[in-house]
């Protein structure tokens, strides 16, 4: 039983994330009921994240707390890849919040909240000092300078902190309302405040999209000796990027440490950067939602599916596998599906319509 | 550090240097002909290493039958690298680089399932130490002088391939200018296919050669494939001379720094020095500054 309701969530999720970016890429999606359907799906969303940690096993309940956070580090991943640069440093920056907010809450004592917050910022610092060398470069150099950047901090967590890493860091304190007591060792709880923080992450990171920065983005990525003729300042719009996309992904890195209370260089190393590389682009980056979908859709078939049925060694070459047929096949990611669907079925309508 | 020290550790750098250069010289020559970066260079050389462990310890065949297995089977498996994913994605910069992270992932999961995850320690048949001109200091196992005559003999044979052969020459035209090459009646797919069977074997060989050095694993390729990428980088991507010359510089500070420091300290080292080249010369010290 417990087993049809985590499929059931899953399948929710994907199909959710799924149509709503079948309502981003076709603009006639809906006609004029278009609205109603965006509120429809936000109410959906809503029902079933709020929903879902009460009826599942706590491993899964687990799983949805860090899916929460890989949400919130594909998202601020696109960002960056918006202006056209692909970085293998992103997750070296969330551990660098990780690694910020555990020491200023245990060695300094700040108060964990705040301690979230400032590692957040200190990790836009480090990236608006690394923008200067990075961004020198660009394609496959940026590429292999920002592993190197982001391999040369974790080797040194490692060398002078420790190949142990940090335990024991203080988790979020607990809350009283009343008689009401939320303690954040729960899970769900854990979850909520997450998602909490996540969907208003996510939602600011939209809003930056959809701003004038976040349109120097694209004219960066798409025309940037055009954008850099017309007085955009190429060099100070990626860095602006990197540096939002880094604080996004430090302030995830701080919530996870303090939910799992240990950190560790390996947690933070390339293979996991190349997860967050194979989930952005499978699901695509034209909008917000491709991330989101390639992250659950693959979560979903490598934690739940094949979990159950037992491959555990051959995991990796499923995601080997899905990767080069998505390159090959899917260049533009799964979040393309449900719009070319949608036009293909119009344009049989159509069709039979004439006939 | 007193002398002895001194000179042994310039024999080991000279040894690491020697199997590095086989793995970065085939990353340039695929670079320079396909413009792809292969990411799964390092799980090609992991390849060589499991055929060796294979035939070798697995068959008791001969030494030198492992070594010719593994450039067979792993320049195969380079040829269908090239055929499957590369050539689909030539007109995509960053697309063979994404892909090639994907048969990386496929390869390393390939050997767990075959061969398990536990790493394999197993000796090889030139085990004793010699020591070279009579010097004690000079004592090196003849495990490892096979490798550094071997890197040697195989470098030298590609400088003449590339250099006194018709392929060679039509291989050194396509890197320098596709276009012109193809008007030249250059068949650029043939010579995509030498050059990525080309790098494949190099990198065949020297996981085949440091097969019984090293401990055999799924994640062997790993710290290669860092060395080289540092290497191709400081060396200048697409210079082969460039290569072999970082090789050495790379592989005798990281040899030096590893024994009057620790490990971490040397991978650091290593990766600023990149950065560095990144920086200052992001053509490296031989590479040619490219056209826009």
């Amino acid at each position: 039983m417990m087993g049809v309701v985590t499929y059931a969530i899953w399948l929710a999720l994907i199909a959710l994330s799924l149509a709503a970016a079948a309502l981003s890429l076709d603009p006639q999606l809906g006609g004029p009921h278009r609205r109603w359907w965006w509120q429809g799906l936000a109410l959906a969303s809503a029902a079933v994240l709020a929903l879902s940690p009460h009826v599942v096993t706590f491993s899964q309940q687990e799983l949805l707390v860090f899916l929460t956070i890989n949400t919130l580090v594909v998202v601020s991943y696109r960002l960056l890849a918006l202006t056209g640069e692909f970085s293998l440093g992103h997750v070296v920056m969330m551990g660098f919040g990780a690694y910020a907010s555990a020491l200023l809450s245990k060695q300094l004592a700040i108060p964990v909240p705040l301690s979230i917050i400032l590692a957040a910022g200190l990790t836009g610092l480090v990236a608006f000092v690394l923008a200067f060398p990075l961004f020198r470069m660009k394609g496959f150099y940026f590429l292999i300078g920002s592993f190197a950047a982001g391999e040369t901090i974790r080797l040194l967590w490692k060398a002078f902190i420790g190949p142990k890493g940090i335990s024991r860091i203080p988790g979020v304190p607990d809350i009283e309302i009343g008689a009401w007591e939320i303690n954040f060792w729960e899970p769900v709880a854990s979850y909520y405040l997450i998602l909490v923080i996540a969907a208003v992450s996510i939602w600011i990171l939209w809003r930056i999209e959809h701003s004038h920065v976040g349109l120097t983005f694209h004219a960066v990525h798409w025309r940037d000796q055009l954008a850099g003729a017309v007085g955009v300042n190429t060099w100070r719009t990626r860095t602006q990027a990197l540096v939002l996309a880094s604080f996004f992904a430090g302030l995830a890195g701080a919530l996870l440490a303090h939910y799992i209370t240990t950190v560790n260089p390996n947690r933070f190393a390339v293979h996991e950067m190349v997860f967050v590389l194979i989930w952005v682009i499978v699901g695509g980056t034209a909008t917000i939602w491709g991330p989101i979908i390639g992250l659950v859709t693959l979560t979903a078939i490598n934690e739940v599916l094949l979990r159950d049925i037992g491959y555990d060694e051959l995991r990796p070459l499923f995601y080997g596998v899905l990767l080069v047929l998505a390159m090959l096949f899917l260049p533009n990611g799964l979040e393309t599906l449900p719009a070319r669907l949608v036009r293909h079925f119009r344009r049989a309508k159509l069709l039979a319509s004439q006939r | 550090m007193d002398i002895a020290v001194f000179l042994q550790t310039c024999l080991n750098a000279t040894y690491a240097s020697s199997y590095l250069a086989l793995v970065a010289v085939g990353l340039v020559l695929i670079f320079g002909v396909m413009r792809v970066v292969n990411f799964a260079h390092g799980e090609l050389y992991m390849a060589g290493a499991y055929c060796l462990f294979w035939v070798f310890y697995q068959n008791e065949l001969p030494f030198f039958a492992g070594v010719a297995v593994a450039v067979l089977v792993v320049a195969a498996v380079g040829l269908f690298l090239e055929r499957t994913m590369f050539r689909p994605m030539k007109d995509n910069p960053l697309g063979g680089l994404i892909c090639s992270i994907g048969a990386l992932l496929v390869l390393q999961a390939g050997a767990v399932s075959l061969f398990g995850v536990r790493k394999k320690s197993f000796a090889g048949p030139y085990n004793e130490a010699v020591t070279l001109f009579g010097v004690d200091a000079l004592t090196i196992s003849g495990q490892r002088l096979v490798v550094i005559a071997f890197a040697v003999i195989l470098l030298g044979a590609l400088w003449a391939f590339l250099r006194k052969s018709r392929f060679g020459w039509a291989l050194r035209a396509v890197a320098q200018d596709p276009e012109a090459a193809a008007l030249q009646g250059i068949s650029i797919s043939r010579i995509s296919m030498l050059a990525m069977v080309l790098g494949a074997a190099l990198a065949g060989a020297a996981g085949a050669l440091t097969a019984t050095i090293v401990p055999t694993g799924p994640y062997m390729g790993h710290p290669v494939i860092i060395g080289a990428f540092i290497v191709i980088i400081v060396g200048g991507l697409g210079s082969l001379e460039g290569a072999i010359i970082a090789s050495v510089l790379y592989a005798f500070t990281h040899t030096f720094v590893t024994t009057l420091f620790d490990g971490t300290i040397a991978d650091i080292t290593g990766l600023v020095l990149m950065l560095i080249v990144l920086v200052v010369r992001p053509h490296g010290l031989l590479g040619k500054p490219e056209r826009a």
